[in-house]
């Protein structure tokens, strides 16, 4: 009897994918060692690499880069379908769908602040929802919403400037097959 | 080292930062100002012996036990004055201001309480 082998074709693409996804899943960590005054309230270190791969390669990119980093971390950090893990993925999700749209807004104009601005509110929006509708649907979270919304503010803004001086520093490296690939492409 | 930042910030992040700012704002405005209280329920002994709206300054004269427990209320606020407990507690609260916001003299059994309009159903919530 032959042995069979299954044998996965990776592209460089995915490799390009996975590294960048590792270097969000490694400022995850950094950032778990930095205590916080609330649960819920952190730098979001991670998301300066979906700010660049966004603005790089496109927002296709960016979503395997963001998703792979919220499952992976869940798996690291062995919360994977815990609460947590899915205030993560709804945080995530939603600041996608936004950068969809934020992603169009013309360029001369607006940089990876307005970018990281605009994903950070729509990042505590989803979580806020999860938590209204799922874990704790009581009215008195609201009061909370002010302290998220400050710290999606703050914080947005200042990845959003570490990404921008990050990308003026630090040319985009040739990937061969990756160059801002448009979305019609199949993969 | 804030020039060199603000030179990555275009004219739209600008806007962006300046709508981010009125939201966080308003939501602060609108969450944090707490309920409006319109009445003070005073009571003696467990059971209500008076409620006062809060529209007038007033000093009222509660008798317990111990003594007479003075309860003034003044600028839309209520506070205990004065009363004949040992410790003070209820005293040294000071002023209260906001709906559901209470005072207890536990040793002369009164209790001034600030109430508004809105029905609360639920004192706390545990999960």
């Amino acid at each position: 009897m032959t042995t069979s082998t299954i044998k996965l074709n990776t592209t460089a693409e995915d490799h390009h994918i996975a590294r960048m996804a590792a270097v969000a899943l490694g400022l995850t960590i950094l950032e778990s060692a930095i205590p916080s005054p609330l649960p819920g309230v952190k730098p979001g270190l991670a998301n300066i690499v979906t700010l660049i791969v966004l603005a790089r390669y496109g927002w296709r990119a960016a979503a395997w880069v963001s998703l792979l980093r919220v499952l992976a971390g869940s798996l690291m950090f062995g919360n994977f379908l815990a609460p947590g893990f899915f205030l993560s993925l709804s945080g995530a999700v939603c600041s996608l769908v936004v950068l969809a749209f934020a992603q169009h807004l013309p360029s001369s104009w607006f940089g990876s602040v307005s970018h990281s601005i605009y994903a950070a509110f729509a990042h505590i929006t989803g979580q806020m929802l999860v938590v209204y509708l799922w874990l704790i649907p009581h009215a008195g979270i609201a009061y909370l919403i002010p302290i998220f919304a400050t710290a999606a503010l703050v914080f947005g803004t200042v990845n959003g400037l570490i990404a921008a001086r990050f990308m003026e520093e630090t040319p985009t490296p040739s990937i061969p097959q990756l160059d801002k690939l448009p979305d019609n492409i199949p993969r | 080292m804030y020039s060199e930042a603000l030179q990555h910030l275009k004219p739209g992040d600008w806007l962006t930062l300046l709508l981010g700012g009125i939201f966080v704002v308003l939501l602060t405005l609108k969450l944090w100002s707490g309920d409006l209280a319109d009445k003070a329920i005073i009571r003696s002994g467990g059971k209500i012996f008076k409620e006062v709206a809060l529209s007038r300054d007033q000093q009222i004269e509660v008798p317990g036990p111990l003594g007479t427990t003075i309860i003034s209320i003044q600028n839309r606020k209520a506070r205990i004055a004065s009363d004949p407990s040992p410790r003070q507690y209820c005293v040294r609260q000071g002023w209260l201001q906001q709906a559901g916001e209470i005072a207890l003299c536990l040793p002369n059994q009164v209790s001034v309480e600030l109430a508004g309009s809105s029905r609360r159903k639920y004192d706390s919530l545990n999960y």
